[in-house]
């Protein structure tokens, strides 16, 4: 009979360069919560996160919008008095809800990271006019226009090239993905 | 001449070019020489950690190889993010046998291979750690007099953490400022972060955390803000009207890279450090004007 695994640990096997991390060893503390510059705009503060995660409650944890809000800035990683490496912890809740498609609705992180990858299998480097076309049919018609004035005065200050580049042995770089991931094209 | 290699990653293609530009102009006037590695890739920055993590060290582990086969001893890089990325993915391949192992497995696609070898560097530890205060000290002809400066360090560049250093109240910024003859204020929110990408996935809080750095920066009377991070200059300079409309406030603070502040200290031409490339036009010589 398969064995229920606690959510503490599933998420921990997703941290796999850093030997999971000390998830159960937090003291519900709140030094992340109090650190957090993106706090407002998360439904869970980091703490109740923990404290979710550790409780087992993965439905709650998954559909809420905290670990997609971070900004990845490692200010509460360095002050966790445990040793969690909470900013790890989010991407690794990050790419849970990835692999299971499992989201809060309406969210452009998701979307935003699988173009960012595509466009780096296909080119070998970032480009941001091309990621800009798959995030802003999110935006409404106003936002968009801003946008689209952004960017213009971004080409013509000379600060952005009309044009991508591509890394001369893409095609290497594309079997070396190939070998990480072996069903080849990330979708 | 000592050389280095030199990794600029894709924001200094291009919205950074003029970190680029004014990086490579500074080292010429300091006699070191950045040698651009071949074929390097991007660095994966902080989107692709959500969905491969294995593949995200991968990424900088291409660069880490290509940069190992040139002989030189520093990896150096002056993004933020290129930075940590390629210090945590060195740090990794060195504790990690076995993840050292899958990537070169990898790697041997591109004929390829990473034994963690490189010192990886940001752009400013050079400067402040190899070069020395002294030595930048002496070849400042035009001392940037008066000029208060916000230093804003941002995340990536000192966290997460790498050693024992003081990675709350870092002061190495300050002090290269100062050997420029600027005024470096005291900056509380410096270490603060800008919102990176959150600028594309969840434009209200970025522009929230943006509003917060102006804000601490002009109450500290800040005339200008040095970066060391083209992230954090995007962050900061192009949203900057964003933030002016949404928070119905009326910020016109210039934004630039630290190496600006360095080219213009040591007599180069605004040309070419890529200052007439800033969006808040005129933003240096108007200080210069001010300092003057």
């Amino acid at each position: 009979m398969a064995v229920e695994y606690p959510f503490s640990k599933v998420i921990g096997d997703m941290m796999y360069a850093s030997h999971q991390n000390p998830i159960t060893d937090c003291l519900q503390c709140g030094t992340c919560s109090g650190t957090c510059p993106a706090i407002e705009y998360m439904d869970f503060s980091p703490r109740k996160i923990i404290g979710m995660i550790r409780a087992n409650l993965k439905e709650d944890v998954l559909s809420s919008n905290t670990y997609w809000s971070c900004a990845s800035c490692y200010h509460c990683t360095v002050r966790c008095p445990a040793g969690i490496d909470i900013a790890e912890m989010m991407y690794a809740l990050k790419r849970y809800s990835m692999w299971k498609s499992q989201f809060k609705e309406g969210l452009i992180g998701p979307d935003f990271s699988e173009s960012f990858v595509k466009m780096i299998v296909n080119s070998g480097r970032s480009y941001e006019p091309i990621l800009a076309a798959t995030y802003l049919p999110k935006y409404s018609a106003s936002a968009i226009v801003q946008e689209a004035l952004t960017a213009s005065g971004l080409v013509f200050s000379g600060k952005m090239n009309l044009f991508p580049k591509k890394i001369k042995r893409i095609k290497n770089l594309q079997n070396v993905v190939r070998r990480i991931l072996p069903l080849g094209e990330t979708s | 001449m000592k050389q280095y290699a030199y990794y600029p990653g894709c924001s200094l293609e291009s919205l950074g070019k003029s970190y680029h530009l004014s990086t490579l102009e500074v080292a010429a006037r300091l006699g070191i020489e950045f040698k651009e590695l071949e074929d390097w890739n991007c660095c994966g920055a902080t989107a692709y950690f959500p969905v491969d993590e294995l593949l995200a060290y991968t990424l900088s582990a291409r660069n880490l190889a290509i940069a190992e086969k040139t002989g030189l001893k520093d990896f150096v890089a002056p993004c933020s993010a290129c930075f940590k990325n390629a210090y945590t993915t060195n740090k990794y391949l060195n504790s990690d046998p076995d993840l050292a192992e899958h990537i070169n497995y990898a790697l041997e696609e591109d004929n390829l291979h990473v034994a963690g070898t490189m010192q990886v560097r940001h752009l400013i530890e050079v400067f402040v750690e190899d070069i020395g205060l002294d030595a930048i000290k002496e070849k400042v002809t035009y001392p940037l007099n008066n000029l208060k400066v916000a230093p804003y360090y941002g995340c990536q560049l000192v966290r997460p953490r790498k050693g024992n250093e003081n990675v709350e109240n870092p002061r190495y910024f300050e002090e290269l400022l100062s050997a420029l003859g600027a005024e470096p204020i005291e900056f509380e929110s410096k270490t603060r972060c800008c919102g990176g990408s959150l600028i594309v996935t969840n434009r209200a809080a970025a522009l929230d955390m943006v509003e917060k750095l102006l804000q601490d920066a002009v109450n500290s009377h800040a005339q200008i803000i040095a970066t060391t991070c083209p992230m954090c200059t995007v962050n900061l300079e192009v949203y900057q009207s964003q933030v002016n409309r949404e928070f119905h406030t009326n910020y016109s603070i210039p934004i630039v890279y630290f190496t600006q502040l360095m080219g213009t200290s040591f007599g180069c031409t605004p040309k070419r450090l890529g200052i007439n490339k800033e969006i808040i036009p005129r933003a240096l010589e108007k200080s210069q004007v001010e300092a003057v």
